[in-house]
């Protein structure tokens, strides 16, 4: 069931392209994020569909009805800002109960009734009286959360809700967030330049760059199968080596990686295709290994020296040039019980799974 | 589509004080540049003249009205921001954040008192039998009342310094106010002493509010009439006691309009010459 | 450290010395303003209640400044509104011209519209000055109302639109009650600059005159001097007490706001 449909969104400012040729559906309680660097067009995107921005083509659908000329006040959305936006002159109740004043149907006791509900979804309860400049950043984000969802939206939007907080507060709102959704069960459309909290938090992402979108897909896709090395490289850490494409043989393509050698990819693996010629195949850290003293595998190995290491207590980073080219790899290692950690200079086998290659078409 | 209708919104919100300022500013202001090409009731019987300003410009006595007027408002502003930028200086850096806004309302509150009654109140204090002659003849400090110090350019600017005292602290204190901190830091790190420091960091990050200063005091002061009529004497007239005489005694409107196109052209160039010598400055900061 | 403070000392003192003066003589009990003093007396402040005169100036300025105070402020919302929300073309070209009377020499605002209206062929008198001081005041309603509207985070406004409200509702219920501390401040303000305006009202007062062109007219003969110096005492009073209750409004904007105090007015 579909809730919301761009349809060709175009955005100018001035000269300016801010978004090109948006076309999205997000389902009904889906939890979808827009995912990008700032200055992307993920904000601009998010306040078109709040009507906040008008677009300059195409249109926004939202539940089966065209959006077009429909102010934000009359949308069947509400929004989570970015700075929160708590109104400073009323307390923690009126700004929950702020919304529900067009609520001719409602009287006062049920309308207090709701927001102590919103309160409570929330983890503030009892706090209806507090002024709103007595509120911690947790706090605020938690009154912007209950001041919209009372209002039963169709679609929440949050404008990127957690950046404001420190890492600690956003771990705990991250799976609160997720609770709050799967409760409610309305679609979520979360903006956030950081990548890890949308791969925590998302059923799908839509990453962005430069006002289109670059790839849509679950984390797993996204993480495993970016579409191009841009989207691979601002997702988690990729290793990038230069490989040619020799020949596809019926669906599967034969590549000669450096460093690596020869290997055959398969479609899935080429998510943007493959011709013949000279690209760059990406490899993430985890899917490599270093072979300790000892360590047998009938895997593919590759001979290395380690460049440099990074120690982070649960795990090591090794950056280690393979024989055969400049650029290092790094490669991420779990410190388990036992495994010693290796000195820059240490010559190394490092185990690879041909699987976990992914193709770029540049 | 919102970027055309957020200016539409904006234009049509600013339109009233606009056409106010058109109506009640930009008008009146031209009628005077136009008044001022009117012949005077014993000028030439042609529709417009450039005498008004040959004789403006000839006679020694408007010249040096001028003159003096622009001299004296470029010493009061001087004597205003010099004696002003200490003050500034202290509060943005000494006196605790809390406190500063009572130091800045301490500041302010002299000025929105009765601005006649202010002014008449130094002739009080620098007159014969004034404040500061019967204090410094009970000091023993002098014998006889000064004369000096009371009808006479010197007396005009000390009177203007005090009125436009805050004017003048304001700006400064603002750009002080808006200097990291951090770089004062930077530089003693990086082995300046605190008087350096003061002279490379500080002083240059602060022009922009010297300048905005110089110019709030310069310009107004130009003009002023209660202060060179009160504390003035013949000496310290302005040339706003001349605008004032041909418009109400001699209602002489096409002088009276030539000598304000006059003023407002030499306070305008010399403002602009002022902010292009500290452009430099000034640009370093955006 | 210390020397800067006992400068900033001295500076006070420069800049309180005639207003320290004015209740000295205005309770002084001689016909002449100067040293040494005479005693104490109280008669210079009951006269003033018999001088009709001074009365009516009382009353024409209290009327110009009143409705000054208004129309400023009315006209001070719509320009800091304009400034703080939109962009629109040739912006600083129409705000600069709006804020111009506050540089501008007041002579030159004086003889100008008194070349406009004496062409036109008003009458001038209690409207030609107000016209003019709302000119002169406006700037500083902008300057005062510029911050409370800067202050406003934008995202408030949408808040409220988000929830429900129309345009006009977020701003009789956010905009307004958010930016009424610089309101009234605006008010306060061009209530008391217009009151204290000598030069336009000087030269556009006809045969009304207002407070300061009465005071102006008494200053000409010495033995009405100890009575000015006890209207000014009052008038210091009255401005000194608008002004606090001017600086109350202003902080309790900035509190109710969440905001950080970071000065005074302008």
């Amino acid at each position: 069931m579909t809730m919301i449909t761009l349809d060709g969104v175009e955005k100018y400012y001035g000269d300016y392209r801010a978004l090109r040729g948006i076309n999205l559906t997000i389902g009904e309680g889906e939890f979808f994020s827009l995912l990008g660097p700032s200055g992307c067009g993920k904000t601009t995107l998010l306040r078109t569909i709040a009507g906040f921005e008008d677009v300059t083509t195409g249109a926004v659908t939202i539940d089966g009805k065209t959006m077009t000329n429909v102010p934000a006040n009359k949308r069947p959305t509400n929004m989570v800002f970015q700075s929160y936006a708590i109104f400073p002159h009323l307390n923690v109740a009126e700004n929950v109960a702020f919304g529900l004043r067009r609520r001719r149907d409602l009287n006062k006791k049920a309308k207090n009734t709701l927001v102590e509900d919103a309160l409570d979804m929330v983890g503030l309860d009892g706090f209806g009286d507090r002024a709103a400049h007595a509120l911690s950043g947790g706090q605020r984000q938690r009154v912007a959360l209950a001041r919209a969802l009372i209002l039963k939206p169709k679609v929440l939007l949050l404008d990127e809700p957690l950046s404001a907080l420190d890492k600690k507060l956003r771990e705990q709102m991250q799976s609160e967030l997720r609770r709050l959704q799967r409760q409610v069960g309305i679609t979520f459309i979360l903006v956030t330049h950081d990548q890890e909290e949308a791969l925590i938090m998302s059923d799908r992402i839509a990453v962005m760059f430069e006002g289109q979108i670059a790839q849509l897909a679950n984390p797993q896709t996204l993480y495993r199968r970016p579409i191009n090395r841009k989207v691979g490289e601002f997702i988690g850490v990729m290793n990038t080596l230069p490989a040619q494409v020799k020949i596809a043989v019926g669906a599967r393509v034969s590549v000669d990686v450096a460093g690596l050698g020869p290997v055959m990819l398969t479609p899935d693996q080429c998510p943007s295709g493959a011709k013949t010629g000279e690209t760059h195949v990406g490899i993430r850290p985890e899917t490599m290994a270093i072979l300790f003293d000892g360590e047998t595998s009938d895997g593919n190995i590759a001979n290395g020296m380690i460049h440099e290491l990074a120690y982070y207590g649960d795990m090591t980073y090794y950056d280690v040039k393979l024989d055969g080219i400049e650029r290092p790899v790094t490669i991420s290692m779990k410190n388990l019980v036992g495994r010693p950690v290796l000195e820059r200079g240490q010559r190394t086998r490092v185990r690879w799974d041909e699987r976990s290659l992914v193709l770029f078409k540049e | 589509m919102l970027r055309n209708s957020d200016s539409a919104r904006g234009l049509t919100l600013i339109s009233p004080p606009l056409l106010y300022a058109v109506l009640m500013l930009a008008g009146p202001l031209g009628m005077i540049l136009m008044f001022s090409f009117v012949p005077q009731s014993d000028g030439p019987n042609t529709l417009i003249t450039l005498q008004n300003y040959t004789e403006a410009l000839g006679d020694p006595l408007y010249r040096q009205l001028i003159i003096r007027s622009l001299l004296i408002s470029a010493a009061a502003t001087a004597i205003t921001v010099l004696l002003a930028f200490p003050i500034a200086y202290f509060i943005s850096f000494y006196v605790p954040p809390k406190r500063k806004s009572l130091w800045l309302f301490l500041i302010t509150i002299p000025f929105w008192t009765s601005y006649l009654i202010r002014i008449f109140l130094w002739k009080v204090i620098l007159g014969l039998n004034g404040l500061l002659n019967t204090g410094l003849l009970k000091l023993g400090l002098i014998n006889e009342p000064l004369e000096f110090i009371l009808y006479n350019p010197a007396a005009v600017v000390i009177t203007l310094a005090h009125a436009f005292a805050p004017f003048a602290i304001l700006p400064i204190f603002v750009a002080l106010e808006k200097i990291d901190r951090s770089l004062l830091e930077a530089s003693q790190d990086l082995g300046e002493s605190k008087v350096r420091t003061f002279f490379r960091v500080t002083l240059p990050l602060a022009v922009p509010g010297v300048v905005a200063s110089v110019l709030i005091v310069f310009i107004p002061t130009v003009g002023d009439y209660v202060t060179p009529r009160l504390v003035g004497g013949s000496e310290g007239t302005m040339i706003a006691n001349m605008i004032q005489v041909q418009f109400l005694r001699l209602d002489n409107r096409p002088m009276g309009a030539t000598l304000s196109v006059i003023t407002m052209i030499c306070v305008t160039i010399i403002s602009l010459l002022f902010v292009l010598a500290n452009r430099r400055n000034m640009k370093a900061r955006t | 450290m210390n020397g800067l403070r006992i400068y900033a000392l001295i500076y006070l003192v420069f800049l309180y010395a005639p207003i320290i003066l004015l209740p000295i003589f205005a309770f002084n009990d001689g016909t002449v303003i100067a040293f040494p003093l005479q005693g104490v007396t109280t008669k210079w402040f009951s006269e003033l209640m018999t001088v009709n005169a001074l009365h009516d100036s009382v009353k024409n300025s209290l009327y110009v400044a009143v409705i000054t105070a208004i129309f400023s402020t009315l006209l001070g919302i719509c320009a800091a509104r304009a400034q703080a929300r939109y962009r629109f073309p040739a912006k600083k070209g129409i705000v600069g011209l709006i804020m111009l009377p506050l540089v501008l020499p007041e002579i030159i605002v004086a003889v100008s519209l008194l070349i406009v209206f004496l062409s036109l062929g008003f009458n001038i008198g209690l409207w030609t000055i107000i016209l003019g001081h709302v000119l002169i005041c406006t700037p500083f309603s902008i300057a005062i109302l510029n911050s409370s509207f800067q202050n406003l985070d934008p995202s408030i406004e949408e808040a409220a639109q988000d929830l429900g409200e129309t345009r006009f509702g977020t701003f009789l219920k956010i905009t307004l009650p958010l930016v009424m501390p610089g309101i009234v401040s605006s008010l306060l303000i061009a209530f008391t600059i217009s009151m204290d305006e000598f030069i336009i009202a000087f030269f556009l007062s006809g045969t009304e005159p207002t407070l300061p062109v009465y005071l102006w007219s008494q200053l000409r003969f010495p033995q009405r001097l100890p009575v000015v110096m006890a209207l000014g005492t009052i008038l210091v009073v009255l401005s000194i007490l608008i002004l606090i209750l001017a600086e109350a409004m202003r902080r309790y904007g900035l509190r109710r706001s969440g905001m950080q105090d970071k000065g005074g007015f302008l």
